[in-house]
Formats: C-alpha cells, sequence, structure tokens
C-alpha cells in the first residue's frame, strides 16, 4: 500500500551499533494474556480475508442475500460453491487481459530499478569520486519526497510525447519512484561487504564492470531479493499511479480494472467481486508467503547486524 | 489474448535487454578514455542513469510544480497565491486537512503499538506458533487497498434494516437487537474515518511487528538477566529495559508510519471517495487534477505536502549522517 514505500526506506537503518544477542536462553513462558492477545488479534486479522475467500465461491443470490458466515451453519449451500464466479470474472470483466498488464507492468518496474540502482550503489559502496557524500545524502532526503509532485508536471510531458497509457511510460515512472529507495537500500548493504575481497579482484586485473557483475551483485542478493519483493508488491498493487499513467483501457493493471469494472458497477454483485478481489491477490500472496523469509530477512538485515 | 501476452513478453524483455545494453555502453565509453580520466570518470557514468531517473522524476518535477502552483487550472496565466488562498479558505479543505491530521495522529501510535505488543507477545509462544501467528499479521502487507476495499466492504457492508445483513459489522449489531449502521457515512466524530484507518493499520501492523520483532530479538539476555536478578516485574523489564534499548528502531516505524499515512489515497479513494467527509490530502489532489480538472489547485496541494514532509526530511538525513558517524 501507499506507505510501505517509505516504510522500508528506514526500515534498514544502518543502525551498526547493535549488538545481536544469542537467544540461548528459552524465553519467558507465554502466560494466558500473551496467548489471548496473540490468538484475538490473529482471528480479527484473518476473518476478513475468509469472509472474502468463501463469498467468492457462492452463487449470486447466496452471496448477496445471505453472510458468508451463514455457511457454517447452512451445509446445504456448500453444494452450490463452484469456481463459476472466477471464469465469470476473468471472462467477462476484463480481468485476464488486467493480470496480463499487471505482470508487464510489474516485471519490467521491478528488474530495471534493481538494475539501475545497483550501479549506483556500487560506486556510492566501492568507488572514490569528489561529491560522493552529498550525492548520497541527496538520495537519503528525497527518499521522503511524496511522489505526488511528480504527477502533473510529468503527465504533460508525456501527453506531449503522447506516450500516457503506455507500459514504458509506467515503467520510468516506477523506475523514478523507487530508485532512492533502491539505491539507499542496495548501497547499504553493499557497505557491509567486505572491502578487501574488492581489493583482491581489483589487483587480479578485474575491472569494475567485471567485479560488480560477478562479486558484489552474486553478494547482495539477500539485499537485491529482498528490494526486488518489495517493489513487485508494490507496483502490483499500486493503484494511483497506474490511474494516473495508465487510466482505465486497453493497458489497464489489475487494480484498476477491479474498481472500474466490479466495484464500480452497482449490478456486479458481492459475488463477483470478491471472486475478481481473490484473482487480484493471489499471486503477490503466493510471492508473499514463498518469499516471506528472504523479505524479512532483507528487510531486517540493516536493523539487526552486529 | 496471445497476441497480447507475445506483444507483453516482447515489450518486457526489449525493455529489460536495452537497460542492460545502456550500461554496457557506458562502461565501453568509459573505456574509451585515456588512462586516469577512465577511473575518475566512470563513477558518475555508473550513477547516472539512476540520477536521471531522480532528476526527471522527482527534482525537476517538484521545480514545476511550485510554479503550477501560482498558475491558473490550465497553467497559461499566473494567479500568484489565489490557489493556496481559495483553498485554505474553504470549508472543505479544512476538513480535508483535519481528516488527515487525525490519520497522522491515530494511525502511525497504533501501528507501532500493535506491532510491539504483538513483537513482544509472540517472541514467548512457541516457535510454530510465533511463525504462524506473524504470518497472519503479516499477510495484509501482501495486499492492495483495491483488494482490502473488497475484504472490508464485507464487514461494514449495509443493508436497510428489515433486510438480512451481509456485512459483518452490522449482523453483529442486529444479532444484539440493535439497528443497523451505515458505518461509512457516519460522520459524527469522524468515525466513519477510524472506520478506513483501521483498514490502514491492518494493513501496516505486520511491517511494523517484523521490525519490532527483529528489535527486540537483538536485546542481550544479560541486561534482561540483571533486571530479574535486581527483582525487576516483567513490565518493569519491559519499560526500562526493553523499549530504552528498541527505542531507535520505534521512531524508525513510527517515522515511515507517519510519512505514509500523510500519503494516504487509495483506501479513502476506493472506500468513499472522499464523500462523508472522510476526505484526506491525497484523495482531493486526486479529485482537483482529474474531477476538476484544475493544475493550479492540485499542484498547490502538493506544494503543501511536500512543505510538511521536509521537517521529516531533516530528521531524516541527520539521523543518517549520525549513525553513518557512529559506524
Amino acid at each position: 500500500m501507499t506507505s510501505t514505500q517509505t516504510t522500508m526506506a528506514a526500515a534498514t537503518p544502518t543502525e551498526k551499533t547493535r549488538k545481536r544477542a544469542s537467544r540461548e536462553g528459552q524465553p519467558q513462558k507465554a502466560g494466558w494474556f500473551a496467548r489471548i492477545v496473540v490468538l484475538t488479534l490473529c482471528f480479527l486479522w484473518i476473518v476478513p480475508v475468509v469472509g472474502l475467500f468463501l463469498t467468492s465461491f457462492r452463487p449470486r443470490d447466496d452471496a448477496n442475500e445471505t453472510g458468508w458466515w451463514t455457511l457454517f451453519w447452512t451445509p446445504s449451500a456448500w453444494s452450490r460453491l463452484s469456481f463459476d464466479n472466477y471464469v465469470t470474472a476473468w471472462n467477462d470483466a476484463g480481468l485476464d487481459i488486467a493480470f496480463v498488464n499487471t505482470l508487464a507492468i510489474a516485471l519490467p518496474a521491478t528488474f530495471i530499478p534493481i538494475l539501475v540502482a545497483a550501479f549506483a550503489a556500487y560506486a556510492f559502496a566501492f568507488m572514490e569520486f569528489p561529491g560522493r557524500n552529498f550525492l548520497f545524502l541527496a538520495v537519503v532526503s528525497l527518499l521522503v519526497v511524496p511522489n505526488y509532485i511528480a504527477f502533473v508536471p510529468i503527465l504533460r510531458i508525456y501527453s506531449d510525447l503522447e506516450i500516457a497509457g503506455t507500459f514504458p511510460a509506467v515503467w520510468l515512472a516506477h523506475i523514478g519512484f523507487g530508485m532512492s529507495l533502491a539505491i539507499y537500500i542496495l548501497r547499504n548493504y553493499m557497505a557491509t561487504l567486505p572491502k578487501s575481497l574488492i581489493e583482491s579482484a581489483k589487483i587480479d586485473g578485474a575491472s569494475h564492470f567485471q567485479t560488480f557483475f560477478r562479486l558484489v551483485l552474486p553478494m547482495s542478493v539477500p539485499a537485491l531479493a529482498a528490494f526486488a519483493i518489495f517493489q513487485f508488491l508494490w507496483v502490483w498493487n499500486d493503484l494511483l499511479v497506474a490511474l494516473i499513467f495508465v487510466g482505465p483501457g486497453d493497458n489497464a493493471p489489475i487494480t484498476v480494472a477491479l474498481r472500474n469494472n466490479l466495484m464500480g458497477q452497482a449490478g456486479a454483485g458481492q459475488h463477483l467481486v470478491t471472486a475478481g478481489g481473490f484473482i487480484s491477490m493471489i499471486l503477490p500472496i503466493i510471492v508473499f508467503l514463498f518469499m516471506q523469509r528472504f523479505f524479512v530477512r532483507g528487510l531486517t538485515a540493516g536493523a539487526v547486524k552486529g | 489474448m496471445v497476441l497480447k501476452i507475445l506483444n507483453t513478453l516482447i515489450t518486457v524483455g526489449v525493455g529489460i535487454l536495452a537497460a542492460l545494453v545502456l550500461y554496457w555502453l557506458l562502461n565501453k565509453l568509459a573505456e574509451l578514455l585515456p588512462g586516469p580520466w577512465e577511473d575518475r570518470i566512470k563513477p558518475y557514468l555508473y550513477i547516472l542513469p539512476a540520477y536521471a531517473a531522480l532528476v526527471f522524476y522527482l527534482v525537476y518535477p517538484a521545480v514545476q510544480t511550485v510554479v503550477f502552483s501560482f498558475a491558473n487550472p490550465t497553467s497559461t496565466a499566473w494567479v500568484g497565491w489565489d490557489n493556496y488562498t481559495k483553498l485554505l479558505q474553504s470549508e472543505n479543505f479544512q476538513d480535508t486537512l483535519f481528516n488527515t491530521l487525525l490519520w497522522m495522529i491515530v494511525v502511525p501510535v497504533v501501528v507501532v503499538a500493535l506491532g510491539l505488543a504483538m513483537a513482544v507477545l509472540a517472541d514467548r509462544l512457541n516457535p510454530r506458533w510465533e511463525s504462524t501467528s506473524k504470518t497472519i499479521i503479516f499477510l495484509p502487507m501482501a495486499i492492495s487497498a483495491v483488494g482490502a476495499g473488497v475484504v472490508w466492504g464485507l464487514v461494514y457492508d449495509y443493508r436497510p434494516e428489515g433486510r438480512e445483513q451481509i456485512g459483518l459489522q452490522n449482523a453483529i449489531v442486529t444479532a444484539l437487537g440493535f439497528d443497523p449502521v451505515a458505518w461509512l457515512q457516519l460522520d459524527q466524530l469522524h468515525i466513519n474515518s477510524f472506520f478506513l484507518m483501521i483498514m490502514l493499520m491492518w494493513a501496516q501492523v505486520g511491517f511494523s511487528m517484523v521490525l519490532l520483532s527483529a528489535a527486540v530479538k537483538g536485546v542481550p539476555e544479560d541486561t534482561l538477566e540483571a533486571a530479574r536478578i535486581d527483582g525487576a516485574n516483567e513490565r518493569d523489564i519491559f519499560f526500562r529495559v526493553v523499549v530504552p534499548q528498541i527505542w531507535g528502531t520505534v521512531l524508525t516505524v513510527y517515522v515511515t508510519t507517519l510519512i505514509g499515512v500523510m500519503k494516504i489515497f487509495d483506501i479513502v479513494y476506493v472506500m468513499t471517495n472522499g464523500g462523508f467527509n472522510t476526505n484526506v490530502v491525497g484523495n482531493e489532489f486526486f479529485n482537483q487534477l482529474f474531477s476538476n480538472f484544475n493544475n493550479g489547485a492540485a499542484a498547490a496541494i502538493v506544494v503543501m505536502l511536500m512543505l510538511a514532509t521536509v521537517p521529516i526530511m531533516f530528521y531524516q538525513v541527520r539521523n543518517f549522517r549520525r549513525e553513518e558517524m557512529m559506524g
């Protein structure tokens, strides 16, 4: 969501002073208080999602006239559950094309900024040049600048160039908006790599280009993965940038299509809205569940590194 | 459809390839330079594309937006401070500012508090339950605001009295014998804004939990042990030993959530589009730009937003410099 972009920015501060404590001794036993609070929070967090999931399989009349929880005491309604809503939402509400569009926007908008930022981060971490500190502080200060400032001027330029609504136009916008965060995270990570290794590569006659691709990039995989997951989720879930630079139409991503073709249509009904909603969430959720470990490790690398 | 996929694949491939070729060319360019100049120029060539993106998408537009904010809706004539005075004098915009302020006051504090509570309490469960509960709390991070709108639509849904409720909240209320409530239209005491805030908290607490959890686990065991030997109870240990040691992370989470809240747009846009006095600055910007076609007012709103983030910018830079010097 909107706020997470900057959240991650400060999520990887360079707190080098903190000591890592080994948790050898088992922490205190969980009391009833801890269990109840955690259980309650988890229950509150997951119930709305369960509601969406169950509703998305219910036929129109069931979904729009009775609450999803009635399923638990009307076993007869179980036999009416089906994938029909998914088929309709996918084929008739334009989510099929929107899904492809979102991939087409999110994949380059994830990989290109990583490459661009990694080069800059390499320069900031391993090369000496006048103005280095100043230029990096500029990146740090740009972290908090809201991307709203770009919309009016860039939209004008895009209209003049007649590229508004095209995929490269959105990629470039996402590259620009994600850049300061990417440089910040990657540079902070690269700064923790052993300098001696890079020095010895240089002595062995490796060029910066080779050192970058063969040594630094492979060693930075945790930070690269964390940023990649983050940026992918951010772009996939983005609504604002998509509305402004793509808008509804042939190239609309899934958030815009879901909002305009289903949620915004009074006649769509909860059964289709929920099915569409689930289609829009399934890929980021899979990415998230499988990559959570890397994501968390990358996020907390700065905060807990000894 | 097949054509569309094929087309998409080619565009994606070309885009990524173009980025790679760019760097290969820049590197070749540097290698053409004589002797010492190669090393002198190379760093700048490496950061050039990144800086080009930053300058084109953030620095230049910032200047241009300030300029537009003093011009009329179509940016064709100067109007001085009119955009600002009109906005600030309009009652609607004052309400919008007040709502945004409410979001800024409530959401970051709750996000930090709940995240910290989860971090500390889940830490005491056995490892399997700890990771399961954390995944559940963290999961909404992967869900878009539009998706969250669908999810929470089923919680806040309202049907007039007499019809069966399909919204969870109204089902509970009517089961208890009360009348159903149109939650998102309830603007007394900004209650509807609070319901929208809950959606953002739902999305953000996991993030706060993950960072704070790492910090809590990083608190050295011997400081806790020493406090226990001195006879401190669990509450004292938490507030006097743990909290001071993780304070830096608490501030980090607070500040970054705050920045996000200031820019909040999608939740409000999807749920109410600012109706029933739930408008916030981000949504007002969007409506000025795309409903009123008023570039001037939209730009003025952004400039105000930008000014509000300046203190945070100074804080971040100062923080960074201090940590770098210590490191």
